[in-house]
């Protein structure tokens, strides 16, 4: 079992920055999947259908196509690339910070879609009666829709997670592939394959990856059950 | 407590015009489905800012379309007790019930909790969840609910529409005592002459989106024109009854009425009790003479006070006994071949018997109180 535990530093470090990328893309999506998600299973506004296709374009784009457009807004000459450089120094392009945003943004659909499912499933009866109770919107919010949701929640931040762990075209295209710096597993399989002699190292990251992979998903059941279990006795 | 509301709405094909007034007590917004009657009371609760009108309690504007000022629902301070109960799943009873607390500035362990608690009688349910309850444990914790918010106004959309029977009358009772004891004003809407009969100090009839007429129950029930509002099988007038001595003998209680003396089946109530008896029109015969040879006990003698529009061959006459009305309901051709007119004096005639269950405010037998009592 040698082959499999005797990992090279850039392997280990790749596992380590993929998880790292993961849960930052999943972190920061969080915040604003649950106001997307809002704003598309409440809100009446001009343009709504627009947003939704935009929530939504990653997934049916090929990701190289995302990532392209995530290089040509967030590089470093893009727009939106010099705009965070400036006020926050906040820089994306062939950084840990871009696989993150690529990350993010192929997972956002996935995660907006759950939790507006579970938003579309609340019971809006509860809300009003929370307010004949003296809930403002916000209190209504924290204590009534929230928890009702929870679930929801839980499974798109699992399913941000997973995407992000699988995540490649659209990495590769935007930030490249640099070990200790852009380089997750996923990409580092794919280097491994691409080198003579690299078999080994190729078939010891994807039993890595599938372990995590399992990992993550048998925790967020567990977790997704307990929120389920909360919110329905 | 003065609540005055007037107000026009439409929605889709239905127009709310209704303007009413009432104190204090319990008023019963009365009407079939689709009058309008949980329109009013969202109006009332801030649920519907109406298209023109205003809500006035205790002479402050809720709503006033007029000045623009419509006060959100949740600074109204007005408790809602909704028809299907709506407790938060994801809460045990005991946190359903402080809900209100922490918006309302109230501490979280006061007498007053103990108190409704005990009230409702739902000491042992605190620490289950809503989804393990009964129909009528959820419908009291909702009550409880919306008490400790500590409301100025409650207000009650069916709230024992979606019960059995049985479920109905565990139920009733505990209105009862938060209408006498917790002198909180409530708007209750029904569609169901007994509970309304029971409960209501104050009646409001809505039909079609408008008030139809308002009176205390014993004014509205004697009202022959309301009948087909109303409902004609249930109809029926109230007395105001005292419980007055019980004949053992023979298992009976002894009612007074202005109208007259009552016997009715036996009732486990202590003398002097305050009882709102309500005769249904069907269980009323009449006769011109004082029945002789005759299997029935009650006979109150009364003057033919109106006589109500005929359909088909029955028609409903109103009597006045001694200042109440009773209301029966007769053949046209009794009518005629007794030669009733309004002035006539005659004898109403009802059995003992009819004083059952169905006869009152949808109490049990078992409960032992065939009549409702209402304290006072």
């Amino acid at each position: 079992m040698n082959w499999l535990t005797d990992l090279s530093p850039d392997e280990l470090t790749a596992i380590r920055l993929s998880l790292w990328v993961a849960m930052w893309a999943m972190a920061v999506s969080l915040p604003l999947g649950v106001a997307t998600a809002m704003l598309l299973a409440r809100g009446k506004f001009w343009g709504k259908s627009v947003l939704n296709v935009l929530v939504h374009l990653p997934l049916v784009l090929p990701p190289v196509v995302t990532g392209y457009v995530l290089l040509l807004l967030f590089g470093r000459k893009g727009p939106l690339g010099r705009f965070f450089a400036d006020t926050i120094g906040l820089v994306f392009a062939f950084r840990w910070t871009g696989a993150a945003l690529a990350s993010a943004v192929m997972g956002f659909p996935l995660m907006v879609r759950a939790i507006r499912l579970s938003l579309d499933a609340v019971d809006r009866r509860l809300e009003e009666a929370a307010a004949t109770l003296g809930a403002s919107a916000v209190w209504v919010f924290v204590t009534v829709t929230l928890p009702l949701i929870l679930p929801g929640i839980v499974a798109g931040m699992i399913l941000s997670f997973a995407r992000s762990l699988g995540e490649f075209g659209a990495t590769i295209t935007f930030v490249s592939n640099i070990p200790g710096e852009t380089q997750t597993v996923p990409t580092a399989i794919y280097m491994a394959t691409q080198v003579p002699g690299g078999d080994a190292a190729a078939l010891r990251l994807t039993v890595i990856a599938v372990v995590i992979s399992a990992v993550a998903l048998f925790a967020s059941e567990a977790v997704a059950r307990r929120a389920a279990r909360g919110a329905a006795t | 407590m003065t609540l005055e509301v007037s107000v026009e709405h439409r929605l889709d094909a239905f127009t709310l015009d209704a303007e009413f007034a009432v104190e204090g007590g319990l008023t019963a917004l009365f009407g079939r489905s689709g009058a309008g009657k949980t329109s009013v009371i969202n109006v009332i609760a801030g649920l519907i800012r109406p298209d023109r009108g205003r809500v006035m309690l205790d002479g402050e504007a809720l709503t006033d379309t007029a000045t623009g000022r419509f006060v959100p629902a949740h600074r109204r301070r007005i408790g809602y007790v909704f028809q299907e109960g709506r407790l938060f799943p994801h809460l045990t009873v005991r946190q359903n019930l402080l809900y209100g607390r922490r918006f309302a500035g109230l501490p979280r362990r006061a007498a007053d909790i103990d108190q409704v608690v005990g009230l409702l009688g739902i000491g042992d349910l605190l620490a289950r969840r809503p989804a393990t309850l009964s129909g009528g444990e959820k419908q009291r914790v909702a009550i409880g609910r919306a008490l400790l918010a500590r409301p100025r106004l409650l207000v009650m959309d069916e709230p024992l529409a979606s019960l059995d029977e049985g479920r109905k009358a565990e139920i009733l009772p505990y209105i009862e005592r938060l209408r006498d004891e917790t002198r909180i004003p409530i708007v209750y809407v029904s569609h169901s002459i007994p509970e309304v009969a029971r409960l209501a100090t104050n009646l409001v009839v809505l039909s079609s989106g408008r008030v139809a007429a308002t009176g205390t129950p014993a004014e509205i029930m004697g009202r022959l024109d309301l009948f087909p509002l109303t409902g004609r099988v249930e109809a029926g007038a109230i007395l105001n009854t005292r419980v007055t001595g019980v004949d053992a003998r023979f298992g009976l209680s002894l009612l007074r009425a202005a109208a007259g003396e009552l016997r009715v089946p036996r009732l486990d109530l202590p003398l002097g009790t305050a009882l709102r008896v309500r005769i249904r029109a069907r269980d009323v015969m009449i006769g011109l003479h004082p029945p002789e040879g005759l299997s029935a006990l009650n006979v109150l003698p009364g003057t033919v006070a109106e006589i109500g529009q005929a359909e088909g061959p029955i028609v409903e006459i109103r009597l006045d006994c001694a200042g109440e009305a009773l209301v029966a309901r007769l053949t046209r051709r009794s009518v005629e071949a007794l030669g009733l007119e309004p002035g006539r004096q005659v004898y109403a005639v009802i059995k003992s018997i009819a004083f059952d269950h169905h006869a009152f405010a949808g109490t049990t037998p078992a409960a032992g109180a065939d009549a409702d009592a209402v304290a006072g």
